[in-house]
């Protein structure tokens, strides 16, 4: 592939991101959805880069700002739009939602609403891997909140202790809800609290897909041989933490020059610099995918509900003793009474 | 294979080594689990017959290394992370809550969280505030965690083997004062079915419903209400969850009087749940009020005189059967 190839690539992974965002989006206004608590990465899609970097067989955990990742992972739209509509062919039967989205097949071992909740698991993941001698890699994405959260040191401590098939991916979109990075934190060199736990660690400029992808593959391949790391993009959150979020605490100079920062129209304006493409191509591409999209948004609306009956399964396995319905308990004692 | 007479300790090593020797993906995880041997020497001599790749010595990191058992389980492995005191649960309340508890209902019943979390409460040895806790309604407070507490020997082995084949999370949770007991261990022959309540001592006066260190308790203590011509009947909960409120309900509905016994503090524990149903589905069979004698509602004091008064024993669980039954008040009644 060459890297004009590689690039648009990327650049198709991007765009099928933020289309899959402005759906949900849509799918809000519409009043589609299951709850508000959706978080779009619209500004983060460069994360495709180390989502093509991954091999079919990795593994990987996100958090609640987690819709692109998994779809540059190869997620249906269609089924995640209906899972974050709570649609009884969703991910998750309609159990998880935006924030638990997940998918064992695709490698998916879940989104996490926890902040820094999911990274252990890739760490634990990488453990199995290891002992099953299989040459897989889980990767823990995580946003800049999680990064002041004690879990994710004892995780990358684990990781470099064991030498785990672990990378680490931090997408610093610069705010954790509505607290702006360097309010968090008095230092932002992430890079160097991976080393001082002995990983590598490297700070990479998220709004360039290409950098992003060439620092993963490098580290996704050390990774594979037991040598974990964490990797940081730098980026910047489009729009406010949820859904309902129109971020008061920072200005629209900062908006304004946050967006700027835009690795779709980068990697759109190098693809046309280096006739990798042409801007009608680009513009032909985008509707492709913006069809795609509209039309899994209509699939997922018109699927319907689940049976109530299903909200009793999945407590604990299908064989296992079930939780009793809470009428039922009540028949058991109102039945009883003899005076 | 027949009887033989082991400890608690013994029998729960047994059952690992045993488990560990049948599935090669079962492997240990925890603090001094390998070198050391278990801070309480369950897992002593473990690091030897099974290399550090299946027991593996963790930092004192227990949210991290709780966390990466959930991966391991979701991944293939079948973890055994042992948590040295109970009391520690606060600092792995998410993973186990919010993570191992939820996957599965989560994520649809794709995967589940084969994982057994060992860990051990109660007081006995003067390990004061923060390591004597009777911490199992908070675990037991949560859908999707098995919960057994194992009260003697042989149900220590057999439990802790079934929860060893189980598909999803269960807490394990041990006392520290039964480690050194002596009793019978039949690997052939479990007590009775997981999730099932078993009578230890049948009766016909009063129903003791006790589980963990507090089912011996309450066996003492009908030895002394047999003494005084009371005939009670003690029933071992066993696991916490799945709960078998049924065989509570049948001998309740005989005895028409309960006492519920737990080391644990009174106020929102485990002895309130089981009151509460056994008011609920025993109401117009009960004589008195279901009756919990439970651990005071103060933090467990380190001098052992304060230790011991702190948490039921045969004594008072005696006295307040003889109350109960024969409206004998003992010499702490209140005027």
């Amino acid at each position: 592939m060459t890297d004009n190839q590689l690039l648009l690539a990327l650049y198709r992974d991007m765009r099928r991101i933020r289309s899959l965002e402005e759906r949900v989006s849509e799918m809000f206004v519409r009043s589609e959805t299951a709850g508000s608590m959706l978080h779009l990465s619209i500004g983060e899609e460069s994360v495709a880069g180390v989502c093509r970097a991954m091999e079919a067989k990795d593994s990987f955990t996100t958090h609640h700002r987690g819709h692109g990742i998994f779809v540059a992972r190869g997620a249906e739209p269609s089924r995640m739009l209906a899972e974050i509509a709570g649609k009884a062919n969703g991910y998750c039967r309609g159990k998880g939602g935006s924030m638990h989205i997940a998918d064992m097949g695709l490698g998916h071992l879940g989104a996490n609403a926890i902040v820094g909740g999911g990274i252990a698991h890739a760490v634990g993941a990488a453990l199995a891997y290891k002992r099953k001698k299989q040459k897989r890699v889980a990767v823990a994405f995580y946003g800049d909140g999680a990064m002041q959260q004690g879990i994710l040191y004892e995780s990358m401590n684990l990781a470099a202790l064991w030498s785990l098939p672990v990378l680490f991916c931090c997408i610093n979109n610069q705010y954790g809800m509505g607290t702006r990075v360097d309010r968090a934190t008095a230092n932002l060199a992430f890079d160097e609290r991976a080393r001082a736990f002995g990983l590598a660690g490297e700070i990479v400029d998220g709004s360039d897909v290409e950098q992003v992808h060439e620092a993963a593959e490098r580290m996704l391949a050390n990774a594979r041989d037991g040598k974990p790391g964490l990797l940081v993009l730098t980026c910047y959150r489009f729009y406010g933490h949820a859904r309902m979020d129109k971020s008061p605490y920072r200005d629209s100079a900062e908006e304004e020059q946050g967006r700027r920062r835009d690795p779709l129209q980068s990697a759109r304006d190098k693809l046309i610099a280096r006739k990798g493409a042409g801007a009608e191509s680009l513009d032909a591409l985008d509707a492709e995918i913006a069809a795609e999209m509209d039309n899994a948004l209509e699939q997922a609306i018109a699927e319907h509900l689940p049976d109530i009956a299903t909200m009793f399964e999945d407590v604990y396995a299908p064989d296992q003793p079930k939780p009793t319905p809470l009428r039922a308990r009540l028949s058991a004692i109102l039945s009883e009474m003899t005076r | 294979m027949s009887a033989v007479e082991t400890t608690y300790r013994e029998a729960l090593r047994q059952a690992l080594i045993d488990a560990m020797e049948q599935d090669p993906d079962i492997v240990v995880m925890g603090e001094e689990v390998g070198l050391y041997g278990g801070a309480y020497g369950v897992t002593k001599g473990m690091l030897e017959m099974f290399g550090p790749e299946r027991i593996l010595d963790t930092p004192i990191s227990e949210p991290g290394f709780v966390g990466a058992a959930v991966g391991a389980a979701m991944s293939g492995l079948r973890p055994v992370v042992e948590l040295m005191y109970v009391d520690f649960v606060g600092l792995v309340m998410d993973q186990l809550a919010n993570q191992a508890a939820k996957i599965r209902y989560m994520f649809g019943g794709q995967i589940g969280v084969p994982m057994v979390l060992r860990s051990q409460g109660g007081t006995g040895r003067s390990a004061a505030a923060q390591h004597s806790q009777s911490l199992e309604a908070w675990m037991a407070h949560i859908p999707g965690l098995r919960v057994a507490m194992p009260a003697t020997i042989n149900d220590a082995y057999h439990l802790l083997r079934h929860a060893l084949t189980l598909p999803d999370p269960v807490v394990f949770l041990e006392h520290k004062g039964l480690y050194t007991q002596k009793g019978m261990l039949d690997v052939s022959k479990p007590d009775g079915p997981w999730g099932k309540a078993l009578v230890r001592r049948p009766g016909n006066d009063v129903t003791i419903v006790a589980y963990s260190k507090m089912v011996q308790e309450s066996l003492i203590a009908a030895d002394m209400l047999a003494a005084e011509g009371i005939s009670a009947e003690v029933i071992d909960l066993r696991t916490l969850n799945p709960l078998d409120d049924a065989t509570l309900v049948q001998s309740v509905r005989r005895t028409h009087r309960a006492i519920v016994v737990t080391e644990a503090h009174q106020t929102g524990g485990f002895s309130a749940e089981l009151s509460a149903r056994l008011h609920e589905l025993c109401f117009d069979h009960l004589e008195e009020p279901v009756v919990r004698v439970a651990g005071e509602d103060i933090p467990i004091p380190v001098s052992p005189a304060l230790e011991r008064g702190s948490v039921p024993n045969a004594q008072l669980i005696a006295e307040t059967g003889l109350w109960l039954v024969k409206r004998q008040a003992p010499g702490w009644a209140a005027e």
